[in-house]
């Protein structure tokens, strides 16, 4: 058995710089600049599955994305990962998508590519993080999907897996095509070794403008989504905050003072004035 | 079903194994608050597919005026799939102007599934929604780990939805006088269609190992400085003596100090509301920073007095977290 996997990639600003992040005091618009963009984490764990699975059954891994032309160098870093071939879908009229709108155009180019029998995505991004795309791009490709797989096994021309609740799981049986949304805990991503990077200069790279795929305008970007993005703001979690010095025991105490103040009722767990030695 | 143009307020009501999710009384209550915003009201609806659910009454307390029950023994465990298939008939023939999930597991899934069927807009795990003055719903999104929240309306199609984190809307109220009709509707034309491309097999329900973050008046939480598995048993013996729970970040969940995911506070983890958060050793990342910031009185202890945790602190507490946590415990228990 032989398959033919795709790996959904997003480019994001670094997490770690989130906290970095401000709205244009004029604009009303997130600025972000000086964040480095990297691959969205768990997109690479999402990668990883899907080398696996070629590990195991054979095929070809296809990464694409959706996204700004200089996405090219992530797309290379995936495929330094052990990709075999990339897709960049790139065109204005993609901007301004909500996750529908998203969903729609990232199948059109999986069409094109595909036809795939499997597809991996992350469970969320990092910075829209709505996690909705996974399951809206299975219905526009109209295959089945799992979405927060925390483990799976292929067998035949089906899967086995686990979708993670909040408080255990579900175990599923799917029927391939499938689509598979995989959380972060279900591999560690491999390292990408020197000679992935000099064999990825080589792999194949394909750029789709809007021209290139079979596309319904009406369906895209800004114009192709149901939800309008109304004001941003920064909620302001700052706090007053009141430093509590001194040695450690008088420190130990004043807080014992205060958890008694916020209504703790730390008597009927023993503690009283008189607890200490 | 008639009252094609009633319109309604609609909560998809979670049920796993039969028991019905909290988090459906909490968007219950959101929903009666959104009905006295609107221009006109409409009634609020509550909808549970199961094969058999437990306390359904429970709904209308919370203030559902109608509970449509759509049970079979095909929607006894969530499937995306099937589930949809009904939910999607249900909404065409009654056309409610708002359809409200809980942004749990399952909630987070079917949303966007419905979304993309009835090809309507998902505000995507939501910490409030409102209706403004043109009559639309209004819902706050959280982005980049919370550090930006922005307004997402669907002006144009119908219905508007969103799912809303469990947690985020604090306590659900019971109605004084509740008053509820029960619809049972019967789905089999819809589960028909179903291709079966999809099959639930078991649900696997891990016990949950001390209290609930949910349900704590204090929460004694420790990130990645708290060092090793040995410390973060002293976390745990601190948070048993003030009869609360034990929370974490992150890296704590990836060096396996806990042994569920459960514990974790934040965008991905929980949202929580103690009375206390006491934190230890944590930087105050935006992802976590999210899930406690209602949080009533929160003292933090780090060793680097810049650590941003501090800025949204009540207390201040610089010094090495081991030495208060052992500190603390020693005090507590009186010798
Ligand atoms: C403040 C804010 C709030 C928003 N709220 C909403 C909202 O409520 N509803 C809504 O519909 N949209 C919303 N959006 C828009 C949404 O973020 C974008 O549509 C985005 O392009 C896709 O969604 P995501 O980043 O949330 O992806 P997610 O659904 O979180 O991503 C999950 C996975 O899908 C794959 N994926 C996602 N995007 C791409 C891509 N471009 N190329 C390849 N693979 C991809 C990746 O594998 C990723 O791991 C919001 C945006 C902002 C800035
Ligand atoms: C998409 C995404 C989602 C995420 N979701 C979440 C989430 O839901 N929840 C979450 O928590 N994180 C989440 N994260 C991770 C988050 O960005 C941070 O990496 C994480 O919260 C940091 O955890 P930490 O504070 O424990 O560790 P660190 O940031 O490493 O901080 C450790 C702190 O401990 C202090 N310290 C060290 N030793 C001591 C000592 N002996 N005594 C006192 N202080 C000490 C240090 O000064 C430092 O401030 C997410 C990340 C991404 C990308």
């Amino acid at each position: 058995m032989s398959l033919n996997i795709a790996v959904c990639i997003k480019p994001v600003p670094d997490p770690d710089y989130y906290d970095k992040i401000t709205i244009h005091p004029v604009k009303k618009t997130i600025t972000r600049e000086g964040i480095p963009t990297i691959i969205n984490p768990v997109d690479k764990n999402a990668l990883e599955a899907a080398l696996q699975v070629k590990e195991q059954f054979g095929g070809k891994v296809s990464v694409i994305t959706m996204a700004p032309p200089n996405a090219e160098e992530n797309l290379r870093e995936m495929l330094a990962m052990g990709a075999d071939e990339a897709y960049l879908l790139t065109d204005r009229a993609f901007a301004g998508a909500d996750t529908l709108a998203t969903s729609y155009t990232l199948a059109q180019g999986l069409k094109k590519a595909g036809p795939f029998d499997l597809i991996f995505t992350g469970t969320e991004s990092a910075d829209g993080a709505t996690s909705q795309v996974p399951a809206q791009l299975a219905e526009w490709l109209d295959v089945t999907h799992l979405w927060n797989v925390q483990e799976f096994m292929v067998e035949d021309r089906a899967l086995k897996a686990k979708m993670g609740m909040e408080n255990g799981y579900i175990n599923y049986f799917l029927q391939m095509p499938a689509l598979l949304a995989v959380k972060r805990s279900i591999n560690k991503p491999r390292y990408t070794s020197v000679m992935g990077v000099m064999k990825a200069k080589k792999k194949p790279l394909t750029l789709f403008t809007a021209a290139d795929l079979e596309l319904n305008p009406e369906l895209l970007g800004l114009q192709g989504s149901p939800t309008k993005a109304g004001a941003v703001f920064t909620p302001s979690m700052a706090r007053k905050g009141q430093e509590l010095t001194g040695e450690t025991e008088e420190i130990v105490e004043q807080l014992i003072q205060v958890l008694r103040g916020a209504g703790l009722n730390l008597e009927t767990l023993n503690v009283n004035e008189a607890g200490r030695e | 079903m008639t009252a094609k143009t009633a319109g309604g307020i609609w909560v998809v009501a979670e049920q796993v194994a039969g028991r019905i999710n909290t988090v459906s009384y909490e968007l219950l209550s959101k929903a009666c608050a959104l009905k006295k915003q609107l221009k006109s009201p409409e009634p609020v609806v509550a909808v549970v597919l199961g094969k058999a659910v437990e306390e359904i009454e429970q709904l209308g307390r919370f203030g559902a005026e109608e509970i449509i029950t759509v049970f079979a023994p095909a929607l006894e465990i969530y499937q995306n799939d099937t589930y949809a298939l009904v939910l999607q008939d249900l909404i065409t023939a009654r056309d409610p102007s708002l359809v409200l999930m809980g942004a749990t597991a399952i909630g987070q899934d079917l949303a966007p599934v419905l979304g993309a069927r009835l090809k309507t807009g998902v505000a995507a795990h939501c910490v409030d929604v409102r209706i403004n003055e043109d009559n639309y719903l209004v819902a706050v999104v959280p982005a980049f780990g919370g550090k930006v929240l922005g307004d997402i309306l669907c002006p144009n199609t119908r219905p508007q939805m969103a799912t809303l984190k469990p947690g985020v809307l604090g306590k659900p109220t019971t109605v004084s006088e509740p008053s509820f009709i029960i619809t049972n509707y019967d789905p089999s034309c819809s589960l028909q269609k179903d291709q079966g491309r999809i099959k639930a097999l078991e649900v696997v329900r891990q016990e949950q190992t001390g209290m609930p973050l949910e349900e704590a008046e204090v929460i004694v939480i420790g990130g990645w400085g708290i060092g090793s598995q040995e410390n973060w048993t002293l976390l745990e013996e601190l948070a048993s003596l003030l009869g609360g729970a034990v929370g974490c970040t992150r890296p704590v969940v990836d060096e396996q100090w806990v042994k569920s995911e459960q514990q974790m506070i934040g965008t991905s983890g929980k949202s929580v509301r103690p009375k206390v958060y006491l934190g230890f050793a944590l930087s105050g990342a935006t992802h976590h920073v999210c899930g406690m910031k209602d949080s009533g009185l929160v003292i933090s202890v780090n060793k680097d007095a810049a650590a941003p945790i501090f800025a949204v602190s009540d207390l201040r507490i610089v010094g090495d977290a081991k030495t208060f946590l052992t500190a603390l415990i020693k005090r507590i228990k009186g010798k």
